[in-house]
């Protein structure tokens, strides 16, 4: 008995983000269909995983963690050179030390860093604010600035402080990474309010807010698969791609910090499959750019995705 | 397609006796099309409404049960591709394999270690569901021989792995009372298969070559008389899994009958890591059972958590008990956060004062398992409801001070709560990701 293979058909499709310059220049995005499923439609670029480095020392870090950094850890250039050593597709630099309460670094400071980071490797470059509106706000606009024509991608805007750090996304030619708390109509009103700022639409990545594994994972899937099948029904103020920032979960879940038990065997497996099921199940939800923290956690998703990539036989 | 309670009205006789127990012919369609009441009601149905309504209201997914007593597995029913539409309703069953080759102590080891499989969330547990026994031996008599021994040694249901049907046969003398799950019938043994599942009345799990000739064996075997099957595509490439399972799903809900039973996949990569993130992908893309090949718990914690969130009804929140929970050691010094009983915010609150390294209490107030701002929107986070808490709690006995912290995004609340409760009211961090922050400025 021939089956007729069911197949779904979409009216539209995912934004393409191109990002960075020259041969390592990375896309993301263009699907015509949901996650690998190649008999409906076009997956014209890859999942993409990118490793996260910080520019102060990282505090209260498993020891099988940091020590694949180990004489890095304090220069974050180097730092950036190792990843990309490890096959990372891109760096994310998160700037923890401009937070008010861990340095209070200031917007130059926090811009010569970034700098230094992106004369280091010739993968594209992710650069996280501390967290902080305000100070993001001051912030990524001078890192903007001193990255500017290097095709950047810089975040997170929120709803509150989106506007000073598009005009510096869009001085610069930089991407941004556009966040919303877990809602999916916040997080079009959001693009919205940017794309009125004259920043076209395949310039914006979106940050749903994810949780980890255990925690509230299923919130960000269901929310990032409602983007995916509303992108290709057209809606193009969700058809942005979708970073999931896992590392920042996944590593302080109680699951990664417990040591070796009975209960729950060894820590270093443990931790690392928590940040690797985290980020190929919401990748399968229809995310686009993991950032992750372990070079194994890169090396498995990437070996996933790779797997995934093959056709289907119909 | 269900049929709505007009299409179901012309098929009754429409005669008015209200012997059914309502006062129409059509008000009794209503209640058929909403599943309140069944067909039986009626006396003078046909045979032919009979078979058009049950074929109609029958699940896209049938309901498929393996096991006995506590250890039984129920998977199917499915009528979602997608979670948010409704909800996925039975959690992929794990199983884990057991080869029939190792020694009696070994195999009793195995089965113990499987047994132990249990994790404790919140004072839920979350465990692996069945042992998937192996006839890798090829050996007929000690398929039978591990067989019984690892229905003596578990409680959980079982599925016997052999295509051979004497093998099948003579484990079934040992297990047919715990109505194992048979695998699998193929094109070369379902005549022997369907005829051993029908004679000891167990679920037949089919395996085809790919879709085309799977649809093929299940048309012969439901022939047979086998109603309770179980799906393999015979797909091992994690490409290929998604896609077939995809097709099962897709297909069964357009009522392709031949695929509307739940699927049974395999997820047993050598490399650990590999193993389990294509074992998530199929809890999270439509497996009804996935086989894997490990006992290490640091394997099984991610995949239990997972089928956890993924099965969670989405139009539900999970709520935790409304009480006091202590974070890490505390005292009667130790600072006293107020939140919601919706499971997340707790979750997030208790992660937080956690890597804060102050021990803390959290007082988890009963807002129907809804968020901050929901409930505060709602009216169910309210300064009387807070108050109310918090001398119901025994929050007072838990503390020395009078001091209690409030989510950021509530502030407003403070005045009030104050003057209700006689406690100072010290306005937290809007995300709870703040406390560490916050304690560093406010709290001495």
């Amino acid at each position: 008995m021939a089956v007729t293979i069911a197949k779904e058909r979409w009216s539209s499709k995912c934004l393409e983000v191109a990002l960075g310059s020259g041969p390592k220049q990375i896309k993301v995005g263009g699907e015509t269909t949901l996650p690998f499923l190649h008999f409906e439609g076009e997956t014209p670029n890859a999942p993409v995983v990118a490793l996260e480095i910080f520019d102060a020392q990282p505090q209260e870090w498993p020891d099988f963690l940091s020590s694949v950094y180990e004489g890095v850890l304090g220069d974050p250039a180097a730092w950036a050179k190792k990843c990309v050593e490890y096959g990372a597709d891109l760096v994310a630099l998160h700037l923890s030390r401009t937070h008010p309460d861990q340095g209070d670094a200031s917007p130059e400071d926090a811009a010569a860093v970034a700098a230094d980071v992106a004369a280091a490797i010739d993968v594209p470059l992710i650069v996280l604010g501390c967290g902080v509106d305000e100070k993001d706000a001051a912030v990524l606009p001078e890192v903007a600035n001193a990255l500017a024509g290097k095709n950047c991608l810089l975040g997170c805007a929120s709803q509150e402080n989106y506007k000073s750090i598009v005009a510096g996304c869009i001085a610069g030619g930089h991407a941004v990474i556009a966040s919303s708390p877990l809602d999916i109509n916040l997080a079009k009103q959001l693009n919205i309010l940017i794309t009125e700022m004259n920043l076209e639409t395949d310039r914006i990545i979106i940050d749903p807010s994810i949780g980890g594994l255990g925690y509230g994972l299923e919130y960000a899937y269901s929310i990032i698969e409602r983007m995916r099948t509303g992108a290709l029904m057209g809606d193009k103020m969700l058809a942005m791609p979708v970073v999931l920032l896992v590392g920042q979960e996944a590593w302080k879940t109680k699951e990664a910090k417990t040591p070796d038990t009975p209960d729950w065997g060894e820590q270093r497996k443990r931790a690392i499959l928590w940040e690797v099921a985290t980020a190929t199940s919401l990748i399968h939800a229809g995310g686009h750019i993991a950032v992750v923290r372990h070079p194994e956690s890169l090396k498995h998703i990437k070996e996933h995705i790779a797997k995934m990539m093959k056709p289907q036989a119909y | 397609m269900a049929l709505t309670g007009l299409e179901i009205y012309k098929l009754l006789p429409r005669t008015n006796c209200k012997e059914c127990g309502q006062p129409t012919c059509l008000a009794f369609a209503m209640q058929l099309a909403a599943g309140k009441a069944s067909l039986e009601k009626c006396p003078y149905v046909t045979e032919e409404t009979k078979e058009a309504l049950g074929a109609a209201s029958a699940p896209p997914i049938a309901l498929v049960k393996v096991g006995v007593g506590e250890g039984v597995l129920e998977v199917g029913n499915e009528t979602v591709l997608f979670r948010h539409d409704k909800r996925f309703e039975h959690p992929t069953g794990i199983a884990i394999a057991v080869p029939d080759n190792l020694g009696p102590e070994e195999l009793g080891a195995r089965v113990e270690a499987i047994n132990g499989l249990n994790f404790d969330r919140v004072g839920q547990m979350h465990s692996v569901d069945l042992v998937a026994l192996e006839n890798v031996s090829g050996d007929v008599a000690a398929f039978a021989k591990a067989a019984k021994l690892v229905g003596e040694k578990t409680s959980l249901a079982l599925i016997l792995i052999s295509e051979d049907p004497k093998a099948m046969e003579e484990a079934l003398k040992e297990t047919a009372g715990a109505k194992p799950l048979l695998y699998a019938a193929t094109s070369e043994n379902y005549e022997k298969m369907a005829a051993l599942a029908k004679q000891h009345d167990t679920a037949l799990a089919v395996k085809g070559q790919n879709l085309d000739t799977l649809a093929d064996l299940v048309a012969k075997v439901t022939a047979a008389g086998v109603k309770q099957l179980v799906l393999d595509t015979g797909a091992r490439e994690a490409n290929q899994v998604l896609g077939d399972q995809t097709q099962l799903r897709r297909q069964a809900l357009k009522r392709f009958r031949p695929f509307g039973y739940p699927s049974i996949t395999f997820a047993k990569s050598p490399d650990p890591v590999a193993r389990v993130v294509e074992a998530g992908v199929h809890i999270a893309k439509y497996a009804g059972i996935v086989v894997l090949d490990t006992v290490d718990r640091a394997e099984i914690l991610p995949l239990v958590t997972l089928r956890l969130n993924i099965y969670t009804d989405p139009q539900k929140p999970i709520a935790v008990e409304p009480k006091v929970y202590e974070i890490g050691a505390a005292t009667g010094n130790s600072p006293l956060y107020v939140t919601t009983n919706f499971s997340l915010s707790y979750f997030c609150v208790a992660g937080d004062v956690e890597a804060s390294r102050v021990p803390g209490y959290i007082l988890t107030v009963d807002t129907d398992g809804t968020s901050v701002l929901t409930a505060w929107a709602a009216g169910k986070f309210t300064p009387e409801k807070i108050a109310a808490a918090l001398s119901e709690s025994g929050a007072a006995d838990k503390v020395a001070h009078r001091k209690v912290i409030i989510p950021g995004g509530v502030a407003v609340l403070s005045g009030k709560l104050q003057e209700l409760s006689g406690w100072e009211v010290l306005v937290g961090p809007r995300e709870s990701a703040g406390i560490p922050a916050f304690l560093k400025q406010f709290w001495s």
